[in-house]
């Protein structure tokens, strides 16, 4: 190959670089075999192993049936890149048509971008988009329950902004309504709200999103558990302009945190303001229907520094892997995932209330709930690990105040035989 | 020839998934209701009234839908797919089996603290691999793609500035640079000054010396830059914006040709970024999740996002307390899965592995860039690293566009390369063959783009009218944008 | 190329023609021809002002977007609605149906300023 090149060496080939810059050796350990790896990995793996875990706070375990991983790990699919060749990438691209509607339709909204990051970046994305919208109002309205993930990534996000953040207080566990009222004038931009929201319980959102409009702002709801929306009052029901959610918990296993998938839906009259990739239909040359990007007018590449958002591809394999799940689901399976969280949830609380152990907040809940367990949330959280238990997230870790409450996370995975072994564990403890 | 959609195979056509199956259908099994008749006790009015529409299939419709939607995509495993500034490399098969190790794919963020070890373990070395990659003095893993740590890295430049109490207002961009450079400098508040590549395809000094001035934040600078081309004045560029009182970031991009070659902390650059699903090989799954690692220099490794990882990797932690942090970008600690497959990958090629891919993918480039010049325009006649950047300014004279040839080469079996990027070379295809392709499909490549220059000549009409064997023909995009259909819509519902 | 006479035009290739007390405005069939099929037309509401040399809007085809630069400064009058739903229009009939905006001008003699045809000829002819 050099000889077709036309240079004697390698070295040739990087005359033009400045001496003093080729410096290019690497420190790194030395190469291992396959079976090295997986003994490595597999050890590394397994200390972090539990039988049984009931954290949520904010990203959820549901079952997800072997075919998603199946389909998602078709070559095809996953060693694709973004589909700049509609001709040479119709499975992608239908794809994402397909998911924009999963999307739409679970967000109750009309339509949807082919996905982002996860809800934080979502949520900060979405806060940017209403101060496009409503360009002169500078105040953004973030509920106190909303995910301290998200709150410190819109932080972030708007740090360069001449916008002032405000938090919305609580009352028990949910956002103060009367409070919100106080704050709204018409200067503020959006209110965002998360439900079920970070302590489990669930807003009213539709009063929220009327008081909002009220103040001429857009309403913006975030849901980080997807599955609450087969049995929860969709955001753009609720009357929300746009909303954003998290997609794992449906094709996407926890993984540490990432990746996850941002889901981003809004009313139709905003489409233009939106940010991320879009898939729309079409025909091709012979009149048959298929799939390109487009309305790409609004994205970095075209628009550069006048773009709706730097953002320049989607989580596409990951929105692939929801899409897949929501299809073996159908409306039946996702509002049984529901129901079955919601009721073992319930059972749950009704053991733990039998031995005394109480809720903290009295309103509606989905499937996460926080216990009062005051100085014992230590000792439940040890002695479950000597037992591969994961009880719940120490709310304390969030906020000092919060402390002393055990944040439960229940899913349809949760049998009877597990809730009891977390019964018998709080009972032991607490007793 | 390539495997190619040259065989009568899958044309679109696939209805939605929305129009399979029946009603009633579900295509999951759930544990048994074992709890009990429990009440919902819920507020009807928090309840959802109308459900989703939703297919209602069963799982072989579902496996048959999507493994048909799959057989009309390129992709690396079927085909060459050189899109240039992309890296499609292959992406090792024990990476993902290591990815869905159940330790790592159900870990939890927020689980208890002590059952994190081996996972921050994992984390603490892609860093400092990276750092020894870079030469940079420290790392985030929290970005989730490649835009995402530019932005990350801009907003550590914002905060040094801003902390020293020189809030400066203008970012300096070559012309050359990804669109994702003047969006995250726009996003973040900053005026875009655009620099002029030079006529040997670099940035020249006295380029910037020009427009440096006392109210510039910052350089962004891509190097190896969007022609393939290194930037050879970089160490004095970084030296101007650094005596002006700026700062100089690099978009990591193109880092494969850097490997084993060049040390990034030696063209005095303060912040870049790294693209993991590029440079070491994480999949990029049709469009995504990828990972953006930031590195920077110490200065700034106070502004890093929180948590912060802190070695040893065999004792790792996160450090919260972070008072000069910019924040978060993302939620939890970033996209683990990819960071995880990425230190499985340099863990499979070892130092001298990595050093191999730099090499072998600038001869690959450069024997494509040999092989077809004469043929095809070069857009600069500049030597070049890992990618080489041609023009349609040949074929054009028989009308012939590079979205002609870009649509013939899907017929001859090959994914097009990059195309009208970069804008400063008019008509652009820029092929980035990476290291994992053989000199067979090398010449084979080279020999498809020869046939079509031919054919651009004898029948043109061929190559204006291709593809013809993909499956689909050319799409009507304006018809897209103008009436968008963005989702499906059952006939009748109106929903 | 198609420049009709009895109107003037600008550096950004817009044109302008007077209609009674107001002005007409749209992109040239040069313009139309450059950007290719046109997607989208963003303007102004009636009652909005207008700068001269200032944006009024935006036009986008599949793969680029420009903005409209107002001709002359004055209140927009009348704005073409029409193009939202067929913004193909202006790919047909630039010069007639249409039309962007019509602007009540407050300084009329920024309306001599402008190029005659045979100077947007020229311009056009040196862009290539």
């Amino acid at each position: 190959m050099l000889a077709t090149i036309g240079v004697p060496s390698f070295e040739a080939l990087l005359g033009h670089i400045p001496k003093e810059l080729r410096h290019g050796k690497l420190t790194m350990p030395a190469a291992l075999s396959e079976t090295e790896l997986v003994d490595r990995y597999t050890a590394l793996s397994r200390q972090g192993e539990v039988k049984t875990s009931f954290v949520g706070a904010g990203l959820y375990h549901h079952c997800v049936p072997h075919a998603v991983d199946t389909l998602i790990s078709r070559g095809e699919f996953f060693t694709a890149y973004t589909p700049y060749q509609p001709e040479a990438s119709q499975g992608t691209l239908q794809s994402i048509f397909e998911f924009q509607t999963v999307a739409a339709e679970l967000l109750g909204l009309d339509v949807a971008n082919a996905s982002m990051y996860d809800v934080a970046s979502a949520a900060a994305e979405a806060v940017l988009m209403t101060l496009r919208v409503l360009g002169k109002r500078r105040r953004v309205l973030l509920s106190a329950a909303l995910h301290p993930d998200a709150v410190r990534v819109i932080e972030t996000y708007l740090s360069h902004l001449e916008v002032t953040i405000e938090t919305v207080p609580l009352k028990d566990g949910r956002t103060d309504t009367a409070a919100l009222g106080k704050l709204l004038k018409d200067d503020v931009a959006c209110v965002l709200v998360q439900s079920p929201n970070c302590l489990g319980q669930v807003e009213e959102t539709a009063a929220i999103a009327a008081a909002t409009h009220g103040a001429g702002a857009l309403s913006v709801v975030a849901v980080t558990e997807p599955t609450s929306l087969g049995l929860l009052e969709s955001p753009g029901a609720c009357g929300a302009d746009i909303a954003v959610g998290e997609g794992t918990g449906i094709g996407i296993l926890p993984s540490f945190g990432g990746p996850g998938l941002g889901l981003f839906a809004c009313k139709e009259a905003y489409l233009r303001q939106m940010p991320g990739r879009l898939a729309g239909e079409t025909k091709d040359a012979d009149g048959r229907i298929g799939y390109v990007l487009t309305l790409a007018t609004r994205e970095q590449h075209i628009r550069r520094e006048k773009a709706t958002s730097n953002i320049c591809t989607n989580h596409g394999l990951c929105a692939l892997a929801f899409t897949i799940h929501a299809a073996l689901l159908g409306p039946r399976g996702l509002c049984a995932v529901a129901e079955q969280s919601a009721k073992r949830a319930r059972y749950l609380v009704g053991k733990l209330e039998a031995v005394g152990v109480k809720r903290r907040f009295a309103g509606p809940f989905y499937n996460e709930v926080v216990f009062e367990l005051g100085a014992k949330v230590d000792a439940v959280l040890e002695k479950g690990l000597s037992r591969s238990l994961a009880a719940g997230f120490d709310l304390g870790r969030w906020r000092k105040e919060w402390k002393g409450g055990l944040m439960v996370s229940v899913t349809e995975r949760h049998t009877k035989a597990r809730l009891d072994e977390l019964v018998a564990l709080v009972t032991e403890v607490c007793r | 020839m390539t495997p190619s959609f040259k065989t009568p195979r899958a044309r679109v056509g696939e209805p939605p998934i929305f129009e399979k199956g029946a009603p009633g259908r579900v295509g999951v099994s759930l544990p048994a209701e074992d709890v009990g008749d429990v009440p919902l006790d819920l507020p009807p009015a928090l309840l959802r009234k109308v459900p989703p529409l939703l297919p209602e299939v069963t799982e072989p419709e579902v496996v048959r839908h999507y493994t048909r939607l799959s057989q009309l995509n390129a992709s690396i495993d079927t085909h060459m797919y050189p899109l240039g500034s992309c890296t499609m490399k292959y992406n090792p098969r024990l990476n993902e089996r290591v990815a869905r190790m159940p330790g790592f794919a159900l870990a939890h963020p927020l689980a208890p603290e002590g059952l994190q070890r081996g996972l921050l373990q994992i984390l603490c070395e892609l860093g400092l691999w990276l750092q020894h990659v870079t030469g940079l003095d420290a790392v985030t893993l929290q970005p989730a793609a490649g835009a995402h740590g530019e932005l990350t890295g801009v907003m550590m430049i914002r905060a040094a500035l801003k902390d020293r109490g020189d809030a400066r207002r203008k970012i300096l961009v070559p012309d050359s640079a990804h669109g994702t450079n003047p969006a995250t400098g726009a996003l973040n508040g900053y005026e875009i000054v655009p620099i002029k590549t030079g006529p040997e395809g670099h940035v020249k000094v006295e380029a910037v010396r020009a427009v440096m001035a006392q109210d510039v934040a910052a350089i962004m600078m891509t190097n190896p830059n969007t022609l393939g081309v290194f930037e050879r004045d970089i160490k004095q560029i970084a030296d101007v914006v650094h005596q002006g009182g700026g700062l100089v970031y690099m978009d990591g991009a193109n880092l494969n040709a850097l490997l084993g070659v060049a040390t990034v902390a030696d063209f005095g650059v303060d912040v870049v970024h790294v693209n993991l699903h590029k440079t070491f090989s994480t999949p990029h799954g049709g469009g995504g999740p990828g990972a953006g690692p930031v590195l920077c220099v110490q200065a700034l490794a106070p502004y890093l996002p929180t948590p912060v990882v802190v070695g040893p990797p065999e004792a790792a932690r996160f450090d919260h307390d972070r008072p000069k942090s910019i924040g978060k970008v993302k939620s939890f600690y970033g996209n683990f899965g990819m960071l995880l497959r990425a230190h499985c990958y340099i863990n499979e090629l070892g130092a001298a592995g990595v050093m191999q891919v730099g090499r072998d993918a600038i001869v690959s480039a450069n024997y494509v860039r040999a092989a077809l010049k004469g043929v095809f325009e070069l857009a600069f006649d500049a030597p070049t690293m890992h990618e080489a950047v041609f023009t349609d300014k040949r074929q054009k004279e028989h009308g012939v566009s590079t979205l002609d040839v870009a649509k013939r080469l899907i017929d001859l079996g090959f994914h097009p390369p990059t195309i009208y990027f970069p804008l400063i070379a008019p008509g652009a295809l820029m092929i980035e063959p990476t290291e994992s392709e053989p000199k067979e499909t090398l010449d084979e490549f080279v020999a498809a783009l020869k046939q079509i220059d031919r054919e651009a000549q004898e029948t043109p009409e061929l190559v204006k009218n291709a593809p013809t064997l993909a499956p689909a023909r050319r799409f009507d995009e304006a018809l897209a944008a103008r009436k968008p259909v963005l989702r499906y819509r059952r006939q009748g519902s109106g929903t | 190329m198609n420049i009709p006479d009895g109107q003037k035009y600008t550096k950004e290739h817009e044109w302008a023609r007077k209609d009674g007390d107001l002005v007409v405005v749209g992109i040239t069939d040069h313009a139309q021809h450059k950007l290719g099929d046109i997607v989208f037309v963003e303007l102004p509401a009636v009652g909005a002002q207008v700068k001269a040399g200032a944006t009024f809007g935006t036009v986008e085809s599949v793969k680029a977007v420009s903005d409209l630069f107002a001709p002359l400064s004055g209140e927009v009058t009348a704005v073409n609605d029409a193009l939202t739903n067929a913004p193909e229009t202006v790919n047909k009939d630039p010069y007639g149906s249409a039309w962007m905006i019509k602007v009540k001008p407050s300084q009329a003699s920024e309306l001599d300023k402008l190029l005659s045809p045979a100077d947007y000829e020229k311009l056009c002819d040196s862009e290539g």
